[in-house]
């Protein structure tokens, strides 16, 4: 096997492993608060269906949480296993920062989550309160270091090399890199977007079923209108962090603008069938000078093309198709978030609408999947950004370890995400059990 | 500041390699006794793990995590070496991590298949751990010999997973149930004893340096105190293993034997972190970070501590009922 096939072998089952995990804390982050929300309006209002809304959504909560550590554990083993050169040259400045992770996040959302979910009649009220804020504190922190490990390795600042090994010179510096706020705010806010949109669809795929429902009619109309609120903000912070891509890392953008040579008044590329061969977009529908409009503010702004960054740029396709997915998925979250707020205050949905959002339960994943995928392989070929390459930082692992372990994980996933739908899908349908107090 | 961060952070990956050990050990020794209970039962036995396997389960992350980024030399040479039992075990605690929650929102047949991967997943995780740590104590040699040593390793440690979930569900089970795991407590005592004395002759057989480390008297006297004292607390542990005896008796007998084997062992390796290839200074991370690390455990690990004591304080005394119910 040479040396391309093996870097191909880890990246699929690095990829795969990461773009399976994400799905679940990508959920259970925005979750968390909803669950804080839930628990404040039993405890407000004591009217029995906001409780019997919180249980049943804590045990959603538990299954993806659930889903979201173990497959945590993997990622945690891999980054060794696949990606030792990563460790040797930049180790000094990743481990502390997922060492961070575990310190302040993962005990605290682990622990406080078996109080949350079992110990509700065994402490006092308040302190079930605080409980249910701490593992929502928890998923928030770890999405903090984690993102910052990325961000830095989009827009690595802050450190100083010695004898070939990256050091932090500045830890502040590391942390809040040039990236980090924006990718940390899109993030958290596509994770509310993902769980409002989990909680409305699920909610609507219940009232499909059992119409009148007062706990899926609370939980429904909480999950439209907190999507109503965050979508536009949303699409705020993502034009914000396309800028800021613009100015730290331009080849990504040229990658998802389909922009292959520099040129004056770029147009907006809408849709296109990228072609890395000739380097040219076929059958494209374009606005004219409409990239330079939206990127620089200015139509006959340059904008910099794939051509400059020859060979140091990463594939087209994937982050092209990629953004685009994203953006749609964004687009129509918002249409329909608006639309459905607006109908809600006019009384009980229509069913069309209802499978509206059913059809959108989980749109949240595929939109930050599409996400993830433009920002990682949009940083190719690099795995730290004009530090370390992705080919110099694969393993020694034999091709046959590799595809034997990596059969293992494709089956057990699969087993999971079966059984999580089934599951999710069964428990929705259901729906909350009011329980009747005698 | 003149500390020895190496020494530092290879105490402290100890610790959260031991607490994981101790931890999620009885969580899989539960699992791995699933299959001899009554399904009513089983549910009582799932309930008194609820709600820690979780942070349990952290443990292993740190301990990890810390050879991740204290030695990350290291790293790359153990779980390079033992990437297949590693899969091996990760699926195993995927299995089991989910079917925690699956065995309960199932129905009918997928239920019975997802107890039954509950079983599967503690027993292969166990299995998969005791081989790596065999594989581990003699530097990774290749042979039949030392496959044979792991695999033995491999089945002491689920021997030994089984005495410590059967202790605890002594200390938080009652009636017939508790019947049972003193019962179950013997046998993995037993099994463990066993364990315990072929791996004690093979090591030094296996290993010339843990043989040198043993094997030099006078020194040899004095570290006798070892499995001296392993040889008092298991026989304390049988002896406990009586309805009139308190019910926190044996769980704490396990520990100790568990407390002390790792002392042996880590009296055997240090100050390696790879057998007779590379030290825990070869191995380190820059000063800079193990420093920014350590002043971060310095402060977060005593409220980890806190409120690890809170949930276990929360959720003391005997379990009644099925999770959720």
């Amino acid at each position: 096997m040479d040396a391309a096939e093996a870097l191909l072998l880890a990246r699929t089952q690095f990829g795969l492993n990461i773009a399976f995990h994400i799905l679940f804390p990508s959920l259970t982050i925005g979750l968390a608060w909803f669950l804080v929300y839930f628990r404040l309006r039993y405890e407000r209002t004591h009217d029995a269906a906001w409780l019997a809304t919180y249980k049943l959504w804590i045990k959603v909560f538990a299954l993806s949480f659930a889903m979201g550590v173990v497959s945590g554990i993997v990622m945690s083993f891999q980054f060794g296993t696949n990606w030792p050169g990563f460790m040797n040259r930049v180790g000094n400045i990743a481990g502390p920062l997922l060492a961070y992770e575990v310190l302040t996040a993962f005990f605290l959302e682990a622990t406080f989550l078996g109080v949350m979910l079992f110990g509700m009649n065994r402490v006092p009220g308040w302190l079930h309160i605080f409980s249910t804020v701490m593992v929502a504190v928890g998923t928030s922190l770890s999405a903090f270091w984690i993102l910052a490990l990325n961000s830095w390795m989009q827009t690595p600042v802050g450190h100083v090399v010695v004898d070939g090994q990256l050091i932090a010179g500045d830890w502040i510096e590391v942390i809040f890199n040039p990236s980090f706020p924006y990718r940390f705010m899109h993030m958290m806010l596509a994770s509310g977007l993902t769980a409002s949109f989990a909680i409305a669809g699920l909610s609507a795929w219940r009232l499909l079923k059992a119409p009148g429902d007062a706990s899926a009619m609370k939980t429904l109309r909480a999950g439209v209108l907190v999507a109503a609120v965050l979508a536009p903000v949303q699409i705020f912070i993502g034009d914000l962090h396309g800028l800021n891509t613009l100015q730290h890392q331009p080849a990504k953008i040229a990658a998802i603008e389909g922009i292959w040579k520099t040129e004056k008044g770029a147009p907006l590329v809408l849709f296109a069938v990228p072609n890395e061969q000739q380097r040219r977009n076929d059958y494209a529908i374009e606005i004219p000078k409409g990239a330079a409009l939206v990127l620089k503010h200015d139509a006959d702004a340059e904008l910099r093309g794939l051509d400059e960054f020859e060979p140091d740029r990463p594939p087209v396709a994937p982050l092209f198709y990629g953004f685009r997915l994203m953006v749609g998925i964004g687009m129509g979250m918002l249409a329909l978030a608006w639309f459905g707020a607006w109908r809600l205050r006019r009384g009980a949905p229509p069913r069309a609408l209802l499978w509206t959002f059913a059809a959108f339960t989980f749109s949240g994943w595929i939109a930050t999947l599409a996400g993830w995928i433009v920002t990682e392989v949009g940083r190719q070929p690099w795995l730290v950004t004009g530090v370390l390459r992705t080919a110099d930082a694969v393993g020694h692992i034999s091709g046959a370890q590799l595809g034997a372990s990596l059969t293992g994980y494709v089956l057990t996933y699969s087993l999971m995400l079966l059984a999580y739908f089934v599951v999710l899908t069964h428990m929705a349908g259901k729906g909350a059990v009011t329980e009747v107090r005698k | 500041m003149n500390l020895d961060l190496a020494v530092v952070f290879a105490v402290l990956m100890g610790v959260s390699i031991l607490a994981y050990v101790v931890l999620d050990g009885y969580d899989l020794g539960v699992g791995m006794l699933m299959p001899a209970a009554t399904p009513t039962e089983q549910d009582l036995m799932v309930a008194s793990i609820g709600p820690f396997w979780d942070a349990n389960e952290t443990w292993l992350v740190l301990g990890i995590g810390l050879l991740l980024v204290a030695f990350p030399r290291a790293h790359g040479v153990v779980l390079g070496e033992l990437y297949l039992p590693v899969a091996a075990m990760l699926i195993g605690l995927m299995l089991r991590g989910v079917a925690f929650e699956f065995r309960i929102k199932a129905e009918g047949w997928h239920a019975e298949l997802w107890n039954w991967l509950f079983w599967f997943g503690s027993f292969l995780a166990s299995l998969a751990q005791g081989f790596m740590l065999g594989r581990y104590i003699t530097g990774f040699e290749d042979g039949v010999g030392y496959w044979l040593f792991a695999l033995l390793v491999g089945a002491s440690v689920c021997g030994g997973y089984v005495l410590l979930g059967a202790t605890w569900l002594v200390l938080r089970t009652e009636g017939e149930l508790q019947h049972k795991a003193r019962a179950w407590a013997r046998w993995g005592l037993l099994w463990v004893a066993l364990g315990v004395a072929l791996v004690s002759l093979a090591t030094p057989l296996a290993s010339e340096t843990v043989r040198d480390k043993w094997f030099d008297f006078p020194r040899t006297l004095g570290l006798m105190l070892l499995p001296a004292a392993s040889l008092a607390a298991g026989m304390w542990l049988w002896r406990s293993l009586r309805p009139e005896v308190a019910d926190w008796q044996p769980f704490a007998g396990a520990v100790a034997i568990y407390v002390l084997a790792f002392l042996g062992l880590a009296y055997s390796i240090f100050p390696y972190v790879v057998v007779d290839r590379m030290t825990i200074w070869d191995a380190a991370s820059h000063d800079s970070a193990l420093r920014f690390m350590f002043w971060g455990a310095v402060i977060v690990l005593p409220f980890i501590a806190g409120y690890t004591v809170f949930a276990y304080r929360v959720f003391r005394g005997k379990v009644r009922g099925a999770l959720y119910k």
